[in-house]
Formats: structure tokens, C-alpha cells, sequence
């Protein structure tokens, strides 16, 4: 009979954890200051794929509603501003997201880690999700902001590549960013200064890409989803700075230690998961513990591509600033990627991380992701073999997280798993015999 | 009393309106299938909402034709398990479609970046029908760059190469301008039918109008062209009497279809729709595009700089909801129904921006949801009576 170990209280407390809370509350601090002392100008961006790289140049400062809006309902403080949003006509069926920031910007845009400045710059980056075109256009008319919608075409190819023309449409709306911040913080571009913050970037994606190799060692040194998410914001928030690179160099050391000394981040390694899907945060913990207890690591996710997919090979490049900018707006993250393309990336994770499962976390809020999850989980286990479970829940809204049913179809999924390894196990036993 | 000549022509417009309604109600693609048997060795496109640049298609000599959903008559039986609850009933029901074989005639399928159900519909399809050419489009949602042109041109010319050799034919530049200048002219007509719609709503239903632009994805383009021509006439004969309604806009029915007898019960629970935005893909454009010069490009160009606003195009030249407002004044329309498919995200987003205009404004709004599958109209029907109502006697 399967045995999980009774509720395993995971705790990650590396140094890398500590590091990233403490660059983090510096980034946040930042935004305060843009709020309430008018320190610098804030650029709204959205963080699947953009041009952070050009924003830096100009000294303006990042904003990312999305960031914020999770870090809203990780604190448990999302729920008065979805249902604010919602008193003026958002529907119950909106992304929450969205929901959670219209009510925080609204208000007096205060939160636990932050107040969140007015934007100077509403640079909608159109990379893949549709709702973020309304969402900006939203905090557009709600603001005085300037809105640019940067279009990134999808990824429609059949060899999965941007066009030609792909590429020269956006360098050129890159090149009309650039005029446009020109105008807005009233200096010229340092190219100079562009260079170097690329530069940055591409030694980041170096580190980033090493580290998530690391978890094709058995055991992982840690999991690709739940530890992941710690090293994603810095990723975003930091990428193009010093500071952000110092992290991940720490980060590749902490991680390739652990792997030296054949550590993970529990105490058995049972069994090793894929994951699709955004996490549900505002039970984030819960929902780790839910497969902790059984001993299972993420040693891939989809999700940690979802602002960048360096781990194949994509690199920033110094020498050509605004094409390698265009080219990770374009081709190197999750969003801009058509579905078919994440089968693959799947599949590939499966296979080069020696995965047992996939585990699709279907989030209503998020429907770029989830949409047709059920076709996904069609293949990879009828055309693939491979044992699936597909759970839902929400990124941002706790209303739709229910812990009896999350665990009862996490536990009777991991049962069977453990029987099948069982039974694999004593087949193999019979042939040696 | 009537004259009869006059009666003759309303008989005209009734059959016209009873035998296509009987068409869309029953088995809209068996006529399709038939098109496609009479024509050896000729190809169907299917297209997705919201709009496709049919020209291409329609030059390639090929025929395009409307896949809008599974309507009111079509069982979910195995698309739910690929689509989950919260998304809308459209893709579910065009998968669903497919997966029954329903969709036998189509040798491709083109989609569109209008959402990200949609987008990944694209996907799905192409997977679960590898015989059909599942085309998709990016279509550009940077309305101000200058480069916007050049890159929806380069769009068009790759669709035209794919059409190209699927058809086994070179469309010329000639062939891509008559089809522009038919389509203009169905524009044209059914431009006319909304006309007489603001103009005498007596005279028009919003049913009729509806039924005869729908008929319009499903049939030869030179066929629905004549039709039209015919209702018009028809149209122009009748002199009604006005009717106590209240004059509304209806919105945010661009993609998702509502059943026929949704929309009938609209207008006679009390109001008469002067404008709507149903089918809006196939009635895209305000004005004609121009045949003159680089075809592909005039019809780029049309996308970017005459193309009608709507719930999937994010122009930041002018607010959205600024756009409803002045759509309520040019047409003397005195509130607006909301008319939202359940899980559209792009109709319910506008929602929101248009519910805190309109309050601003002045303007009296009714919400409704609805789904293509609904089959009870009752209580749609009780809100639009409750809300005239209010309207009238207030």
C-alpha cells in the first residue's frame, strides 16, 4: 500500500532565500520613494518578455502590475481589491490579476511591501497575452500615463521562428521606445550604457540557464517550481543590474554545492514532476506541501520561462543591443510561444530531467495558459504514455482554492504513481530472476 | 391599404428572411458541402471570428465561409474535456464541430490573435486535424507605429503564398483587386441595410438584417451580393408604422453569436436596435477600400486606418468607450444593451470601461450575458421588458 509521509512542512532557508527578501524589499523600497517622493519616473511593464534592458538606460523605473498583484495575494490582501474592481463592473469571469490591481490603483495604491508610483510610461509589451492590451488600456484611461502598445507577433510559424519582417517591425518599435523615453525623462539615449545593461542581462540568462540544468541531477537540488519562483523575481525585477547578476552567481554557487553534497530540497527525492501551469499563490505554501509530503520535486516548470527561456540557448547580446532585445520578445519566452511549442517544451523537460509526471495546474484567471489543457493532458497520455493529473484553482483569487479537493486528487494520483513504480519494479525483479 | 405590388415586395423579403433563417437553423453547412460537391476540385476556408481578409481567399478562388460557433442545436459531447468550464462556448462548440466531423468540407482553418482561447484553438486544431491548412493571423495591435503597414502587408503576402498553393494558382494583383471591389460592394449593401435599420427601424428588423448578413458566411459572395440587392428593394417598399420602443445600441457581440431567437426577442420585448455590433468582421470596414495601387497593401492599410473599433483591437488614437458614446449620439439612440458572451474576456473587459462611461455620461445601460447554446429566452426577455419599461414610464 502507498504511504505518504503525514503533512511535511517544507521550508527553504538558503542563503539565496534570505538575499533575495533583502533585494527585493530594495527594489520595493524604490517604488516608495517614486511614490511618495517623487524619486525618478515609473515605466508600467508587463513580464513576459520586455525591453527592461531600454527602460534601465534611461533610468526609469520598472513597475510590473503583475508583480504586484502577486505579491498582493501571496500576503493574502488580494481579495477587498478584486471585489473593488469588481463593484465597477469587472466580472467574476476577469482575469484577477488585473481585478487585484485596478482596485489597488484605484486607491491610494498602498500595499505591505510597497506604494506603487503613478506611471510616467504605460508600455503595454503584447507578448502573447491578450489581457494585458485591456489591462493597460485600462490603467490607461485611468491615469495619465503615456501608452504604448508594443506588438510582438506570435510565434505562427510552422519551424517556430519569427519572420524576417517579425524582427524589423519590432526593432523599429523598439527604436519608437526609445524616442518615446527620450521625450518622456528628456535625455538621449546612452548607447553605451545600453550595451553594458545587455551585457548584463546575457551574463544573467548565463547563470539563470545554468542553474535550472542543475536540476536534471537526481536528486534536483531544488524544485523547479516552488524554489524557482524565489529566483523569478529578481529575474524580472533585476535583470540589467548589477545587483540581479550578483544574485544569480551566488544562487549557481549555493545550487551546485547542494548538488556536490547530493542535496535536496526534501528529504527523499520519491518522485520527479513536470509542472504547467502558474502557481496558485495565494495558497502557495499549502499546495507545495501537498506534494512534499510524497516526496515530489518539480525538476522542471513552465512557468519559470514565462518572462524568458534562456535554459535552450537564448542569450542577450551586447554587440547587437536592440535585435537580441526583439529576439527575446519574440522567440525566447513561454507567452509568445504557440501551444504546440509547449507540448514540446514538455515533452523535452520529461525526457532530459527524467520526469515520472506532469502535473497541469489549470488557473481560471490565466487563460493563455490554460486554455485547451485539456487537449495537452489528451497527449501526453495518450499519445505519450505519460501519467498526468490536471487540478484547478486560481493564480490570484482565493475563492477558487479548495484544499480537500486539491489534496484528495493529488494524493489518489501520487497512489497510483507509487503502485506503478511498484509494479514496474517487481517486473523488472521478475525478469532478472 | 396596401398597395399590392408593395405587398409582393414585403412577401419577397419574408421568403427571402424564412428560407435562410431555415438554412442557419437547421444545417447551415449542408449547403457548403453541397457548394463544394458542385465545384470539383475547388477548396474551402474556414474562418474563425472576428475578421478575416476574405479578399485573399475569395481571389485564390477559393470560398471562404463563416465558422462561427456550433449554434443552439450542436451537443457538447467532446470538446469540454479539452476546453475547460471557464472558457467560452465558441471554441468549445467550433472544436466540437470538428472532433464530430462536421467540418468534413474545410481544407483550412484561419484563426486570429484575438484572444488567448482562440490563439491556442489554433493549436488544437492543428493538432486534432493535421488534413486541414490551420492558418493564423497576427494581426497588428500597434496602431500608431509607422511600420504597421509594412509588417500586416508582409502578413497578407505570406497568407496569399500559403492560398497560393493551396489552391494550385497564383493570385494576381488584378484577381485580389475584383475581389476587393465585390466586397466592397457587399459591404456596401449591407451598410445600406444598417442605414435603413437607424433610419426606420420599422422597416427593418434587427432579426432580418441579422439573418440576411449571416446567410452572407455561408454562401458565394456573387450569390449573397444579388440577395441583398433584392432585400433592399424589398426594404425600400415598406413604410411601417413606428412602434412605442425605446431606441438602443446593442454591444460586445462581435465574436460569439447569440441564438436567432435571442436576438428576435430583443427587439420585441420592447426596443428597437438602431445599431449593433454582430458579425463584425464581416462588416469591417466604414468606407471602401481603394482598388487603386498595391492591393495587399490597401488592404493592410485598411486594417490599420478604416477597420471599425472593436472589443479585439486596441487603438490607443481614441478611447474605446468614446467610441460607443458617439455611436449613441450619431444614432439618436437614447441607452445601450450590453450583449456579452459568457467567458468573453475582451467583451467583458470593455464592460467595465463602458459601465463607468456610460454612468459618467448619463446614458441607461442594460448587462446581459449570453452563451450561443442558451435555449431559455425568458429571462433576457423579462430584463429588456423591465428595462424599457423603465425607460418609458419614468
Amino acid at each position: 500500500m502507498a504511504q505518504a509521509a503525514e503533512a511535511v512542512k517544507t521550508s527553504y532557508q538558503g542563503q539565496i532565500h534570505l538575499l533575495q527578501k533583502e533585494l527585493m524589499g530594495n527594489y520595493f523600497n524604490q517604488l516608495t520613494r517614486c511614490a511618495e517622493q517623487g524619486e525618478g519616473k515609473a515605466a508600467y511593464m508587463l513580464i513576459s518578455g520586455n525591453p527592461v534592458e531600454l527602460i534601465l538606460a534611461f533610468d526609469l523605473i520598472p513597475v510590473y502590475p503583475e508583480i504586484n498583484a502577486l505579491q498582493l495575494a501571496v500576503k493574502k490582501v488580494a481579495l477587498p481589491f478584486i471585489q473593488k474592481a469588481e463593484e465597477i463592473g469587472y466580472s467574476m469571469d476577469n482575469c484577477a490579476y488585473v481585478k487585484a490591481d485596478v482596485g489597488l490603483f484605484l486607491g491610494d495604491r498602498k500595499t505591505p511591501f510597497a506604494t506603487i508610483p503613478l506611471p510616467s510610461l504605460i508600455l503595454c509589451n503584447y507578448v502573447g497575452c491578450n489581457v494585458y492590451l485591456q489591462w493597460f488600456e485600462h490603467l490607461a484611461e485611468y491615469s495619465n500615463g503615456t501608452l504604448y502598445n508594443l506588438d510582438i507577433p506570435f510565434m505562427r510559424d510552422p519551424s517556430g521562428k519569427p519572420s524576417p519582417e517579425d524582427v524589423t517591425y519590432v526593432v523599429r518599435q523598439l527604436e519608437e521606445v526609445i524616442e518615446l523615453c527620450e521625450r518622456i525623462t528628456g535625455k538621449k539615449l546612452d548607447y553605451a550604457k545600453l550595451k553594458r545593461i545587455v551585457a548584463l542581462s546575457g551574463e544573467t540568462g548565463e547563470m539563470w540557464s545554468r542553474i535550472k540544468a542543475l536540476t536534471k541531477h537526481v536528486p534536483s537540488p531544488f524544485d523547479c517550481y516552488f524554489d524557482s519562483v524565489t529566483m523569478m523575481a529578481p529575474l524580472y525585477c533585476l535583470r540589467g543590474t548589477e545587483e540581479g547578476l550578483r544574485f544569480f552567481e551566488v544562487a549557481l554557487k549555493e545550487m551546485e554545492e547542494k548538488v556536490q553534497m547530493g542535496i535536496g530540497p526534501l528529504p527523499e527525492e520519491r518522485f520527479r514532476f513536470v509542472i504547467e501551469g502558474p502557481p496558485p499563490w495565494p495558497y502557495l505554501r499549502v499546495f507545495r506541501d501537498l506534494f512534499a509530503k510524497w516526496g515530489a520535486v518539480a525538476v522542471a516548470s513552465t512557468y519559470s520561462t514565462v518572462g524568458g527561456l534562456w535554459e535552450f540557448g537564448f542569450r542577450h547580446d551586447p554587440n547587437h543591443p536592440l535585435e537580441s532585445i526583439a529576439a527575446h520578445m519574440l522567440e525566447w519566452n513561454l507567452t509568445n510561444r504557440n501551444f504546440l511549442q509547449r507540448y514540446e517544451q514538455i515533452r523535452r523537460y520529461v525526457e532530459e530531467w527524467s520526469a515520472d509526471a506532469l502535473v497541469i495546474h489549470s488557473v481560471k484567471s490565466c487563460r493563455l495558459f490554460s486554455a485547451g489543457q485539456g487537449d495537452m493532458r489528451e497527449y501526453f497520455t495518450k499519445e505519450l504514455g505519460i501519467p498526468t493529473l490536471l487540478v484547478e484553482s486560481d493564480i490570484e483569487d482565493p475563492r477558487y482554492f479548495s484544499e480537500a479537493q486539491m489534496k484528495n486528487r493529488i494524493d489518489a494520483f501520487f497512489e497510483s504513481l507509487e503502485h506503478r513504480k511498484i509494479l514496474h519494479a517487481a517486473s523488472a525483479e521478475g525478469r532478472r530472476t | 391599404m396596401e398597395e399590392p405590388q408593395s405587398r409582393e415586395k414585403n412577401l419577397g423579403m419574408e421568403n427571402l428572411v424564412s428560407r435562410y433563417r431555415e438554412v442557419l437553423e437547421d444545417s447551415p453547412f449542408d449547403q457548403v458541402a453541397e457548394w463544394k460537391k458542385n465545384h470539383p476540385g475547388s477548396k474551402v476556408i474556414g474562418c474563425y471570428p472576428v475578421y478575416t481578409p476574405v479578399e485573399i481567399i475569395h481571389a485564390a478562388g477559393m470560398l471562404p465561409v463563416g465558422i462561427i460557433g456550433g449554434g443552439n442545436r450542436l451537443e457538447i459531447a467532446y470538446a469540454d474535456s479539452r476546453f475547460q468550464s471557464f472558457v467560452c462556448s465558441i471554441v468549445k462548440s467550433t472544436l466540437e464541430l470538428g472532433l464530430t466531423g462536421k467540418l468534413h468540407f474545410l481544407d483550412g482553418m484561419v484563426f486570429h490573435s484575438i484572444c488567448d482561447p482562440a490563439r491556442n484553438l489554433a493549436s488544437v486544431f492543428k493538432r486534432n486535424f493535421p488534413q486541414l491548412q490551420v492558418e493564423y493571423i497576427h494581426f497588428p495591435q500597434n496602431m500608431v507605429s509607422p511600420h504597421n503597414v509594412n509588417y500586416l502587408s508582409a502578413e497578407y503576402r505570406k497568407l496569399k503564398a500559403s492560398y497560393e498553393q493551396l489552391a494550385g494558382r497564383t493570385i494576381t494583383d488584378d484577381d485580389l483587386r475584383s475581389s476587393i471591389r465585390l466586397y466592397n460592394e457587399q459591404r456596401k449593401l449591407i451598410r445600406e441595410l444598417y442605414r435603413i435599420r437607424r433610419e426606420t427601424p420599422q422597416n427593418l428588423s434587427t432579426l432580418e438584417t441579422y439573418i440576411l448578413t449571416r446567410i452572407g458566411t455561408l454562401i458565394p459572395l456573387e450569390e449573397h451580393i444579388t440577395s441583398l440587392r433584392k432585400a433592399l428593394e424589398a426594404a425600400g417598399q415598406r413604410d411601417e408604422k413606428p412602434k412605442d420602443r425605446i431606441k438602443v445600441v446593442l454591444e460586445g457581440s462581435f465574436c460569439e453569436q447569440p441564438p436567432l431567437e435571442l436576438v428576435e426577442g430583443l427587439e420585441a420585448a420592447g426596443c428597437y436596435i438602431l445599431d449593433d455590433d454582430f458579425l463584425l468582421g464581416w462588416r469591417w470596414f466604414e468606407q471602401d477600400i481603394p482598388l487603386e495601387g498595391d492591393p495587399t497593401r490597401n488592404l493592410a492599410r485598411a486594417y490599420i486606418h478604416q477597420s471599425v473599433y472593436s472589443g479585439v483591437k486596441h487603438d490607443t488614437r481614441e478611447p474605446k468607450s468614446k467610441h460607443l458614446i458617439d455611436k449613441v449620439k450619431e444614432t439618436g439612440a437614447s441607452a445601450v444593451v450590453i450583449l456579452a458572451a459568457k467567458f468573453c474576456e475582451p467583451a467583458l473587459f470593455d464592460y467595465a470601461l463602458y459601465r463607468q462611461t456610460l454612468e459618467r455620461e448619463g446614458i441607461p445601460h442594460l448587462y446581459l450575458e449570453f452563451e450561443e447554446k442558451m435555449w431559455i429566452f425568458d429571462k433576457a426577455r423579462t430584463e429588456v421588458e423591465t428595462f424599457v419599461e423603465s425607460m418609458l414610464f419614468d
